[in-house]
This record gives structure tokens, C-alpha cells and sequence, in this order.
């Protein structure tokens, strides 16, 4: 179990390490490829700076929003509330806050900046469906998010994914709408070539970023299932809640694309094309394995 | 010239390792000492919910009221003592508080009361939460012994007078005890 959790320290390490030559290429090339002149990519630099400011330090209020989730009270959700403050003892981290989602799918998410503005979030279903093993298993899964800063990667991933979307769009507005003007003066094949290639570019790389930030978060779900159940001594609680998931159907309604990949299983039951690459999280049974051979 | 250089830098760094080494030593014992706080928060919080219980309890139960004096015992031993002492007052509690559980099963109007329903939930959320601080606090206890006790960081230890420390010792099975529902 412990070398399990190193390796995976290290993998994401990496991952994160080629995002971030990732974005310094392709800003590199842009700048090659697109302008003589500096103001545009100043101005967007700038655009780009408060725009993942505010995502970075709103993140959080805009997930509790957009999944309409509240602040769980002592008298409802006593168990809840003990468990995630029991859990948060074990793992030696502050008591996140606590928020119960609605709806009826088992599910659950942690987010925040740091361990110290951290919170939990367990949708009713989970609440309704888990015994108190599996609520356990799942809540020490999400505290082990927050403990092993995922949720700060995760929320910067987001914001680096957000950037580089952001860039791509306006610089492909920028050329259908008449930029190609600025090159004029170059001389005719070789430039067109480059135009196709940066063309070519700013439509995969939001593409690319989003499959490695979907890399990082599969790898951050197994990292958090093994010290998950370091902190319970229990993975058959977690392997329960997840042999539940899979065979519970109710459809989410509050989870969309751009927040499945803060939540213990993926909000979406339907398979689909291309599951792997773009899925944000591993599969059920391969977790569910790993759990069961602690 | 080029000797005292090389005898300068290496000396630099093993000063530089002992420097780095003996804050981790720190960072790991200031963890323990923190840990240690959590259980005892944990224990005076049961220890301040178990008058309200015995309270809510004494009207209901009959014939069993040993199971209230045997806890009222237990608990007068928490109060002070060292570690190890606490950790055998805790696990006693534990126990009393496990058999007046028990026997609650046998009083359909005490398990219907309001206040003992919620007793009884923060009680074992309490409990739960004990064994979770013990778990942290062994945990740091083993990081910090195995530094102690390793090469290199042991000559250090030595050095700073850095001991072992002590185990929250409990029954072995206590923790799967606590995971049963009352």
C-alpha cells in the first residue's frame, strides 16, 4: 500500500511536469508562428492572469453553486459530520467543511485550495444508499484528496486547462475574423505552411490539455482509494461503496462536464467513444480490484 | 588551496545536513505532541457527554445500574495521569460505554428518547474519532522512530538527545470493536 502511493506521487509528478512544458511550448509557438508585434499577446497575457485568478480563488464557490449543494447541520447529519471530522483526525489535517448535495446518485467530491479551505461533499443518495462502512470508505477517500493536495492540482490543472482553451479561442477568432492581414509582408508558401500548422495546433491543444488533466485525475482516484484505506484500515469499506456505484443507474442531474473529474466516480453512466482517454476517472472493476488486493 | 576548498564545501554540506536533519527530527516530534492534543480533546469531550448520558439513562434502566457505576468509575479515572494511564482509563470507558449500550437494547422507551439517540450518536462518533487521533498519533510516532532509530539521522538523534517515544497502546482487536454499530 505505501509503495503504491509513492509510485503514484511520482507519476503525477511528472504528468504535471510535461503540462507545464506543454503550455510553455505551445506559447512559444504561437508566438513564433502568429505576431511580429507584442500588444496582442500582452493584452491576452494579461486577460489571462485575472481570468485564472478568479478561477483559482472562486473554484470553489462556483462548484458549490453549480452542484447547489449545502452546508450540512449537526442534527441531520450528525454521522456525516463525525465521520468526516474522525477521518480528518486520522489523516492530521484540518476539519473541511461539509456539504450534502441533492439528488440520488451516490456520489462525492472535495475541493479547495489547500487542506485549510478545504471541504467534503456527499450527495443524498450516498447518504441514503452507503452503510456506515461504506460512507466511511468514501468520505476516507475524499479526505485523502484533500490531504494529498489533489484538490489544489486539480483546481490548477482547471485553471491551466481554462488558459489554454482561452488563448486557442481568441487566437482563432482573431484569424477568422480578418488577422491573417498582419502577414502580409512575409513572403508566400513557407508562411502559409506555418499558418496551417498553428492553425492545426491551437485546435488540438485544448484537446491535449484536457487528456492530460483527465491523466492526472485518474491517477490522483487510485493515489486517493490506497490512502484511503491507510486511513480506515479498511478498503473493503471504499470496494463496497464503489461495487454499489456500479450497479446503482440513477442518472445525475447535478454534475456536468466541466466538474466530473472532482468526483469519486464518474457522474456519467453512459459509455461512451473514446472512453479511456477522455475518461476522468479509471474504471470501477480495475479500482475495485486494486481495493480488494490490500 | 584547491584541499581547503574541498574541505570547505564538504564541510558546508554535512552542516547543511545536520541543519536539515534535525529540523525533520523536530517537524516529526512537534507532530507527535500535536497528535497527542487531539486524543486528549477527544477524551474530554467524551468525558464531558458522560454525565448526560448516566442522567438520561438512570430514569429508564431498573435493574442493570451497575453498568452506570462501573462507567461513573472508569471515567473519575481519566482526569489526570500518565499517558499510559489514560490510554487503560480509556479503553475501560470504552468497554462501560459498549454494556450500557447493550442493555439499552433492552429499553425500547430509552432507545425511542430524543436525547439518548443523540447521545449516543456523538458518543460513538466520539469514539470513532478517539480511534482515528490514536491512529494519527501512532502513525507519527512510527515516522519519528524509524528516523530516530535509522542511519544517518540516528547520529543526530543521539547527538540531540532526540528518544524514542511511546506507543498509545490498546487491546488489539479495539478497533474492530468500535467499527460495530450499537
Amino acid at each position: 500500500m505505501y509503495s503504491q502511493i509513492g509510485i503514484n506521487k511520482r507519476n503525477t509528478i511528472l504528468l504535471f511536469i510535461i503540462f507545464l512544458i506543454f503550455i510553455g511550448i505551445f506559447i512559444f509557438l504561437i508566438n513564433l508562428f502568429f505576431f511580429q508585434g507584442h500588444t496582442f499577446v500582452i493584452i491576452a497575457a494579461v486577460i489571462a492572469v485575472i481570468f485564472s485568478l478568479i478561477s483559482y480563488y472562486s473554484g470553489t464557490s462556483i462548484v458549490l453553486a453549480m452542484t447547489k449543494a449545502r452546508e450540512a447541520n449537526k442534527k441531520e447529519h450528525a454521522y456525516l459530520i463525525n465521520t468526516v471530522e474522525g477521518l480528518a483526525i486520522a489523516a492530521g489535517i484540518p476539519k473541511p467543511k461539509v456539504y450534502v448535495i441533492p439528488g440520488m446518485q451516490i456520489n462525492a467530491f472535495a475541493s479547495g485550495r489547500s487542506p485549510k479551505s478545504s471541504l467534503v461533499a456527499v450527495t443524498e443518495g450516498a447518504l441514503e444508499k452507503l452503510n456506515r462502512q461504506e460512507l466511511e470508505g468514501v468520505v476516507s477517500h475524499e479526505i485523502s484528496h484533500v490531504k494529498n493536495y489533489d484538490i489544489r492540482i486539480m483546481l490548477l490543472a482547471s485553471v491551466l486547462v481554462g488558459i489554454i482553451i482561452f488563448v486557442s479561442e481568441i487566437m482563432l477568432r482573431s484569424f477568422l475574423f480578418g488577422g491573417l492581414r498582419s502577414n502580409d509582408s512575409r513572403s508566400g508558401r513557407m508562411n502559409l505552411i506555418f499558418i496551417v500548422i498553428g492553425i492545426v495546433l491551437l485546435i488540438l491543444a485544448p484537446i491535449m490539455a484536457q487528456m492530460i488533466k483527465f491523466s492526472i485525475s485518474r491517477k490522483r482516484e487510485y493515489l486517493a482509494d490506497a490512502s484511503g484505506a491507510l486511513l480506515t484500515r479498511y478498503p473493503k469499506g471504499l470496494a463496497d461503496a464503489l461495487r454499489k456505484i456500479k450497479s446503482d443507474t440513477t442518472e445525475s442531474k447535478i454534475a456536468s462536464r466541466s466538474t466530473s473529474h472532482l468526483f469519486i466516480s464518474n457522474p456519467f453512466k453512459k459509455k461512451q467513444w473514446l472512453v479511456n482517454l477522455f475518461n476522468t476517472h479509471p474504471m470501477l472493476e480495475d479500482r475495485i480490484q486494486k481495493l480488494d488486493a490490500m | 588551496m584547491d584541499l581547503i576548498y574541498w574541505a570547505l564545501i564538504i564541510l558546508g554540506v554535512i552542516i547543511l545536513y545536520i541543519i536539515l536533519a534535525y529540523n525533520s527530527l523536530i517537524v516529526l516530534r512537534t507532530r507527535i505532541s500535536n497528535a497527542w492534543s487531539q486524543i486528549d480533546v477527544q477524551l474530554k469531550r467524551r468525558y464531558d457527554l458522560i454525565p448526560n448520558l448516566i442522567k438520561t439513562v438512570q430514569g429508564y434502566v431498573k435493574h442493570e445500574k451497575t453498568v452506570l457505576t462501573e462507567l461513573t468509575k472508569a471515567r473519575s479515572q481519566l482526569i489526570s495521569g500518565s499517558m499510559q494511564q489514560k490510554a487503560k482509563a480509556s479503553n475501560q470507558i470504552t468497554e462501560a460505554l459498549k454494556s450500557i449500550f447493550a442493555v439499552a437494547e433492552n429499553y425500547p422507551n430509552l432507545k425511542a428518547n430524543e436525547n439518548f439517540k443523540m447521545l449516543q450518536e456523538e458518543l460513538s462518533g466520539t469514539e470513532s474519532k478517539i480511534a482515528y487521533a490514536r491512529q494519527f498519533y501512532n502513525d507519527s510516532v512510527m515516522s519519528f522512530n524509524i528516523k530516530v532509530q535509522k542511519f544517518p539521522t540516528k547520529i543526530i538523534a543521539n547527538a540531540f538527545d532526540f528518544k524514542q517515544k511511546e506507543f498509545f497502546k490498546t487491546e488489539e482487536d479495539e478497533k474492530k470493536n468500535i467499527k460495530v454499530e450499537f
